[in-house]
Parts: structure tokens; C-alpha cells; sequence
């Protein structure tokens, strides 16, 4: 996309690889700990945000093996109830919240902008401590009595039980603040830092969706905050807000959270879309179908997703009018998401689709999700959500939404961006193995879960009658391959560091501007800010050199750092 | 295969004492049995929005596994047979054809939430209150049981509420659900067309014993729940307190987390506690007398026996002189 404008500087010596980049540039954990680098803040992200997944992937598995009999199997009524708020809690707070956004986000979306930094380093350091402050409350509440809430905290339970929920919430309070600021710096990042010639229809789409994810972060997280916080005083110093006993109203709870929590469905699925919207183009050679439909839709899920809230309380005393007017808004929301899925497919037609890791993802995601948005409409039927609502269903729902969706989307970046990221190719046949088992693997475990909703399994149940132990089995052997799965995936990418850089600058052949650099790019990403004169998804001036196993450019240099 | 499994593990593992609901097989693949004119409406909707789900999914993936197959790239890094990024028509087509089933699947859902949730004028009413972690059902008549009986073809009102925190009344036969609100009433209706015997949850987390909150359903025809009430009423009123106390005992919730042969479980187990000295968490000594049992029933959080958690619900205005002194009775009995 970015033409040099000139070309005297780039036709310089290509820059040497591994002497000065941004990995070897400083050196000691201090250097890390006290970096400004995009960057590294993103890979600090990454090495915390996978640590959180494997704490919650194992809580999962003790789960699921639990649910193996129909009585008690290997842990008691209590700890199970502990398990799965904590796996609730982890996976959303720590995990998919942070994980594109945050970790992907952070290394690429500068990149893309053909900038050195955000616009604000500082604070984008202090959003990964806030992120650390807020994982140790979590975890301080763990090691002390945990949670048994369940993520949503639902009073007057969590205001009456005797586990440690203050520090859960208040964990919960300061990761919320780390989220804000990171969105607070990509708005302004992506308003004051894009090259010349990137106007806002220029912007890959992955900038878009994390344009739209940083307006809800900013917009929608502050409420949590406020919720939780009135939570801890109401809990702490027994003022009444929520307790019906002490006068307060516990229906209200449940608004507030949904106001924050249906909005941050989409901060987890959104920067999703953004990832799938790179991947699926690229290996497919051939400009995206509809962008700014694709681009405008991100938007107008961001505003339609603040007014549905109500849609997870069709069952709680709602009034009939508010349930009418919350389920009418949720069917708007089916038709931009809709419109993506066509035009990802549209993509493929007629392309020249290439199926390596980072596609076999996107096609997994395009899957997967479609089962988890059809299945959402059953959900914003009132009449269906009756019988549906608190039962298996909905878990599978979500779960094929964020699990299938959003995690399944951010292995496809990881992938996509890793030999960016680290300058080392990984093994493509493992990463190919790895990405169809956690594809079954998924289907596996959440499929089953549809049918044991619509029989009548309510979630959250620790014994359940045995007539379901049958899919409940399937469903457990599922998250076994899962965790198969993402177990070769972490092999095959951690033995990808101990090699060589042998990453060529562009090995996918994409067009957006992270692929105008090194593998991995030096401390300041570009010698001078690139102009942009093609759009992000043009790939006419890119040809394939078996030589260096990468993409060059046919017009000009390859990379911009000279 | 998965039998094998259940009896190795039924072997490994043995049965939990709990109650355990009926659940009749059911001649559907995703639904279970169909018991009130609201199912079939429901279940009409939901088989609907299946032959939706399965055609758009099949198409999709049909779309994704040709478009793999027919345009893979031959070698790496070869062009594309077309750069088309845009096609009017085709992307209006979907959108206005994905709103139009939305509003009109929209519009049937409507129609029937609001005959569910406004209900017939007339109908049959029953009290049902949610508790940490049982449920009970009131009567016209003043008779108060754990189980729910309602007659067939007979329109039904259920009137829920909840003493400690939220649970959620679900009869998955009935694809009703309703929560049940502390400091709040709660309704749901149905009309029961189908005699039988069906489970009834809680759906809402409400703690430990949450999947153990189980109770059922039971249909009868009109003239034999006419009969089941007033019978069920009488053999109440002539049961010798110690047995009174022990129906209480174990329909009203207490056996959840009292047991009977001295296991400690959420509270303190009840045999041989008559007259046993309890250290309380205050650090004051009691010995389980008249007075004790009343008062912990009554205020339960008052006199906490130490090393248990302050979880007990009040059974305040819940339970008659006679049901109390067949509680006391019961709890002599268990040397």
C-alpha cells in the first residue's frame, strides 16, 4: 500500500537482522519491564494473557472432568462452584478482553499506522501494570477463599456469600481501568497518527475493529466500574443498593452488569472480526468484499450493542414492553453481523486461497461462528429464550461465540503475526495439525451442550440427572482434544523461538504496512513515516520469491527501514 | 461405549442422596416431552429457527469447502481469477432478506411471550417460594408441600417469590421459567394438557446446594388432584409428630445440609444432637434444647455453631406450632 515517496533512503542496505531490533535492543528484564516499546508492552501482554489462558484452560478441564458422572467425581459442590466462576472470570477479564486488543493489538496496530508508537507509551505501560495489579487481586482471592459467584455476581448472593468476593471484584474494578486506558490510546492513535494518504476508507479493517472495540471500552467499562465498586460498599459497609434487605433493589444489579457486559461481548468479538478481516484477503490474493460495509458494520455493532442489554433478562421480571423493545434492537444487530459473514465468503470467490495456519483459522472462525450467531437468535426469540435462558444452551452459545469466535480468531493473529513478531517462521505442518484438532476439539466439547440446553440441563449444575451423562461424556472427551490441541500449538511455537530469525519481511503476502518492515522490526519500526497510495488490500504490486520463502514488492523495496 | 462408562464410574463413584425428579423419555430429538398448550407453540418457533440455522450453515459451509477446493491456489503466491470487491445487488439482497426473517421471527416470538407473560384472567393459583436450597408449594387450601401438583387442561397460575437470593422457578416440559426475586412477586401461567410426572429446577446459581434444588411436577386429572390435595392435607394433620418432623425434615430443605448419621455437611449433622453441648462461633456455649431449635429455625444467624458458615434461611412464618414441635420431636429421636 505504501509507495515510498522516497526513494533514495530505502534503496539502501537492506537492515540487518538481529543486531538492533526491538527484542535485542536492550537487554535485562529491568529493560522490559521499563519499556515504552509498543512492542514489547505487547508482548508483555501475550506472555501474561496466555499464562491467564492455560490457569483457566486448566480450571476447564478440572471442570469438565467433574461433570464426567452424575454425582460427585473428583471435587466437591463447593469447589466446583468455585471452578467455574474462577474459569468464568479468568477467561473473560484476563483473557479475551486483553487478548487481541491488548496483546495483538498493541504490536500491530502502530505498525499498520506506519507510526513508532501509540500516542501515548507512558500510559500504554501503565494499562499492563494496571492488567498485572488487577490479575493478582484476582488471583489473591483465589489463594485466599476464592469466588463462588459465578463472573456475573449476581446479588444478593454475592453480597451473602462467604467467600472472598471483594478482592474478585475489586481485581475486576482495576482491569477495567487497564482496558479504558488502552482504549482511551488507540481512538487517539488512530485519529492523530495515520500516515499520509491513509484516509479513514484506507484503514485496514483490523484498525477498524479496534477503533470500534477502544469507543466501547471507553464508553461501557466505566460503568462496570461503578457497579462493582457500589458492589464492595454495599458488601463492605452494608449500605443498601442491591440487597433487597437492606432496601435495595437486586434487578438493578443485573442492569448495570449487562449495560458493561453485553457491550463487552462485543469488545471480545469485535477486534475478531478485525483479525479474520486481514487473514481471509491475504490468503485468499484478493481484495476484501464490501470494506466499508465490513468497516461500518464493526461500528454500528459498537452503538446497536449498548441498547440490548435488557435481552439477558428476559426471565427476571422484566417488564414485557422493555423485553419487547431490548429483543427488537438484539434482531438489528444479526444483520451487520450477517453482512460480514457473506462478505468474508464473497472473499474467497474467485480467489486464490492459499490454506496455511493463519486461514485454516479464519475458516475454523467462520464456521464456528456462524453456528454461534444462528444460535444467538434463538436466544432473542422471547418466546423460545423462555425454556432456553440459564440452561446449556446458552453456555454453548457463548461458548461457540467467544471460544469458537474470539479465541479461535486470535490463534488465527497469532499465527498470522507471529513470524512478524518474533522473526521466526513456525512449523507450518504442526500449526496445521494443531489448528484442525482444536477445531474438533471445539465442536466436540460445544455441540453436545445445544442439545443437553434444549433437553432441559440448566447450567451451573454441579449433579445433574443421569439421563444427560451420556452428551455430558462426549462433551468432556471434546475438551480433552482442546487441550490436546492447544498443547501441540504451544510446542511447535516455543521450539519456533529457539531457531534462527528466518522469517522473510512479508511470508504472506499481505499489503498493510507491518509487512513494510523487518521481521522482526527494529526499535523504531520505520526509518521515516511511509505514505499510502494503495488501498490495504491491494495485491497486484506483490510477487512470490521461493528464494526467501517470502513476498516482494515488483514496484520497489519491500521494506521501509533503511 | 457410554454405559460402560457410567457403571465404571457409578462403581467408582457411589450416588449422591438427593432428590431426583422423574424424567419421562421424550419423542424428540432436542426438546423434551411436550405438557402445556404454551410448548407447542414454542417448540413450532424453535423447530423453525433449526431449518434456518441448518440451511444458512449448510450454505455456508457448501460456499466455503467449493470455494476451497475450486480455487486453491495452484502454486504459492498466484493472482487471484478476479479482483471483484463489490456487488450491489447481492449485497443488498442479503441484507434486506436477513432483516425481513429477523422481523418476522421477531414478530412471532413477540406474539407468544405476551400471551405467556399476561396469562388468562381466570386461573388456578399456587404460591411457590424459592429457598437456599428447596422449593415449596402453597395451596388454596393453606397446604404446604415440596412437590407441585396441578390439574390437567385446567389454566394454572403461579405466584414466585424468594426469601434469600434469586433463584429461577424452570419446568423444562412446560418451557416456562421465571425468577424468583427477593422483595418482589414473580408470576408464570400454563395449562397443563399431558398427566404425568416431570422435573422442576432451579435455574438461577443460587450457591452450593444449586443443582440440588430440584423438586417435581405431577398432572393429575381434575377429580384425582382434588382428591391428592385433600388427602395429602389430612395424612399432614394425623401424622404422629415424630414423623411429622421427619417429613419437614426431609421435604422442606433441612436434609441438604443436615445429615442423619453424624457427617457434618454446610451445618452441624443432627444425630444424636439433642442435648449436646455446641461451642458457638462466638466463642459461648449452648445445649441443644426446645428453645435452641426454635430460635434457629426462626432467626437462624442468631446462635451459629462455630466452624459453619452463617448460611441458614429463616423458616419464620413458614412452618406451624404442630410442624415445629414435630421438628423438636424428630430431632429427640435421632439418638
Amino acid at each position: 500500500m505504501a509507495a515510498p515517496s522516497t526513494t533514495a533512503d530505502v534503496m539502501a542496505a537492506p537492515a540487518q537482522r538481529g543486531d538492533d531490533n526491538y527484542l535485542t535492543n536492550e537487554k535485562g528484564i529491568v529493560s522490559w519491564l521499563t519499556t515504552l516499546d509498543h512492542k514489547r508492552i505487547g508482548i508483555l501482554y501475550m506472555m501474561c494473557v496466555m499464562g491467564a489462558f492455560l490457569l483457566g484452560g486448566v480450571f476447564a478441564l478440572l471442570l469438565r472432568t467433574e461433570l464426567l458422572t452424575p454425582g460427585p467425581t473428583i471435587v466437591g459442590h463447593d469447589t466446583y462452584n468455585k471452578l467455574f466462576t474462577l474459569h468464568g472470570a479468568v477467561m473473560v477479564f484476563l483473557v479475551i478482553i486483553p487478548g487481541t486488543p491488548a496483546a495483538l493489538g498493541n504490536f500491530v496496530l502502530p505498525l499498520q499506522l506506519g507510526a513508532k508508537d501509540v500516542a501515548f507509551p507512558r500510559l500504554n505501560l501503565a494499562s499492563w501494570y494496571l492488567w498485572v495489579i488487577g490479575a493478582l487481586f484476582m488471583v489473591a482471592s483465589l489463594v485466599t477463599n476464592a469466588v463462588d459467584t459465578g463472573w456475573t455476581f449476581y446479588t444478593p448472593y454475592s453480597t451473602s456469600t462467604t467467600t472472598s468476593v471483594i478482592p474478585a471484584l475489586f481485581g475486576a474494578f482495576v482491569l477495567g481501568f487497564s482496558s479504558i486506558f488502552t482504549g482511551l490510546n488507540f481512538i487517539t492513535t488512530i485519529h492523530k497518527l495515520r500516515p499520509p494518504g491513509m484516509t479513514w476508507f484506507k484503514m485496514p479493517l483490523f484498525l477498524w475493529a479496534l477503533y470500534s472495540t477502544a469507543v466501547i471500552q471507553v464508553l461501557a467499562t466505566p460503568v462496570l466500574g461503578i457497579t462493582l465498586l457500589m458492589l464492595i460498599v454495599e458488601r463492605a459497609f452494608g449500605i443498601g443498593i442491591f440487597d433487597p434487605a437492606l432496601g435495595g433493589d437486586p434487578v438493578l444489579f443485573q442492569h448495570f452488569f449487562w449495560f458493561y457486559s453485553h457491550p463487552a461481548v462485543y469488545i471480545m468479538i469485535v477486534p475478531a472480526f478485525g483479525v479474520v478481516s486481514e487473514i481471509i484477503p491475504t490468503f485468499s490474493r484478493k481484495r476484501i468484499f464490501g470494506y466499508k460495509l465490513i468497516a461500518l458494520s464493526s461500528v454500528s455493532i459498537a452503538i446497536l450493542g449498548f441498547l440490548v442489554w435488557g435481552h439477558h433478562m428476559f426471565v427476571s421480571g422484566q417488564s414485557v414492553v422493555a423485553s419487547s423493545v431490548f429483543s427488537a434492537i438484539t434482531f438489528l444487530i444479526a444483520v451487520p453481523t450477517a453482512i460480514k459473514v457473506f462478505n468474508w465468503i464473497s472473499t474467497m470467490y474467485k480467489g486464490a486461497i492459499h490454506l496455511d495456519t493463519p486461514m485454516l483459522y479464519a475458516l475454523a472462525f467462520l464456521w464456528v461462528f456462524t453456528i454461534g450467531g444462528l444460535t444467538g437468535i434463538f436466544l432473542a426469540v422471547m418466546s423460545v429464550d423462555v425454556h432456553l435462558h440459564d440452561t446449556y444452551f446458552v453456555v454453548a452459545h457463548f461458548h461457540y461465540v467467544m471460544m469458537g469466535g474470539a479465541i479461535t480468531a486470535f490463534f488465527g493473529g497469532l499465527h498470522y503475526w507471529w513470524p512478524k513478531i518474533f522473526g521466526r517462521m513456525y512449523n507450518e505442518k504442526l500449526g496445521r495439525i494443531g489448528a484442525v484438532t482444536v477445531f474438533t476439539g471445539l465442536n466436540v466439547t460445544f455441540f453436545p451442550q445445544f442439545i443437553l440446553g434444549t433437553r432441559g440441563m440448566p447450567r451451573r449444575y454441579y449433579n445433574y440427572l443421569p439421563e444427560f451423562q451420556s452428551l455430558h461424556v462426549l462433551s468432556t472427551i471434546g475438551a480433552y482434544i482442546l487441550g490436546i490441541g492447544f498443547l501441540i500449538t504451544a510446542i511447535y511455537l516455543i521450539a519456533s523461538l529457539r531457531k534462527a530469525y528466518d522469517a522473510p519481511a512479508n511470508p504472506w503476502g499481505a499489503n498493510t504496512l507491518e509487512w513494510r518492515t523487518v521481521s522482526p522490526p527494529p526499535y523504531y519500526n520505520f526509518h521515516h513515516t511511509p505514505t499510502v497510495t494503495e488501498g490495504p488490500y491491494d495485491y497486484e504490486n506483490w510477487a512470490y520469491n521461493e528464494k526467501t520463502g517470502g513476498y516482494e514488492r515488483t514496484d520497489g523495496p519491500t521494506e521501509l527501514t533503511a | 461405549m457410554f454405559t460402560q462408562v457410567h457403571s465404571l464410574m457409578v462403581l467408582a463413584f457411589s450416588a449422591p442422596e438427593r432428590f431426583e425428579p422423574k424424567l419421562p423419555p421424550s419423542p424428540f430429538f432436542w426438546m423434551p416431552n411436550q405438557a402445556t398448550v404454551y410448548s407447542e407453540g414454542v417448540d413450532s418457533l424453535f423447530n423453525l429457527l433449526v431449518w434456518i440455522s441448518v440451511i444458512s450453515a449448510a450454505g455456508i459451509l457448501a460456499a466455503m469447502v467449493y470455494f476451497c477446493a475450486k480455487y486453491q491456489a495452484p502454486k504459492r503466491g498466484a493472482k487471484a481469477l478476479s479482483q471483484v470487491d463489490h456487488h450491489n445487488t447481492l449485497e443488498i439482497t442479503w441484507s434486506v432478506g436477513t432483516l425481513v426473517v429477523c422481523l418476522a421471527v421477531f414478530a412471532w416470538g413477540f406474539k407468544d411471550y405476551l400471551s405467556e407473560r399476561t396469562g388468562p384472567k381466570e386461573a388456578y393459583e399456587i404460591h411457590a417460594q424459592g429457598q437456599k436450597w428447596n422449593w415449596t408449594f402453597t395451596y388454596p387450601n393453606g397446604f404446604v408441600d415440596s412437590t407441585l401438583h396441578v390439574p390437567v387442561n385446567t389454566n394454572v397460575r403461579i405466584v414466585i417469590r424468594s426469601i434469600d437470593v434469586i433463584h429461577s422457578l424452570y419446568i423444562p416440559e412446560f418451557r416456562v421459567k421465571m425468577d424468583a426475586v427477593p422483595g418482589r412477586y414473580t408470576t408464570l401461567w400454563f395449562n397443563a394438557t399431558k398427566e404425568g410426572t416431570f422435573p422442576v429446577d432451579c435455574a438461577e446459581y443460587c450457591g452450593t446446594h444449586h443443582s440440588d434444588m430440584l423438586s417435581e411436577v405431577t398432572v393429575h386429572d381434575a377429580r384425582g388432584f382434588e382428591k391428592w390435595l385433600a388427602d395429602a392435607a389430612k395424612a399432614m394433620d394425623n401424622k404422629p409428630p415424630v414423623e411429622l418432623g421427619e417429613l419437614i425434615y426431609k421435604t422442606r430443605g433441612c436434609a441438604n445440609c443436615h445429615t442423619t448419621d453424624g457427617s457434618p455437611k454446610v451445618g452441624p449433622s443432627f444425630k444424636g444432637v439433642w442435648g449436646r453441648k455446641e461451642t458457638l462461633a462466638s466463642g459461648e456455649s449452648i445445649s441443644v434444647d426446645e428453645n435452641y431449635v426454635h430460635e434457629s429455625l426462626m432467626e437462624p444467624q442468631a446462635k451459629v455453631v462455630q466452624g459453619f458458615a452463617p448460611v441458614m434461611p429463616t423458616f419464620k412464618g413458614q412452618l406451624s406450632d404442630k410442624q415445629i414441635a414435630g421438628v423438636i420431636a424428630y430431632l429427640k429421636s435421632l439418638k
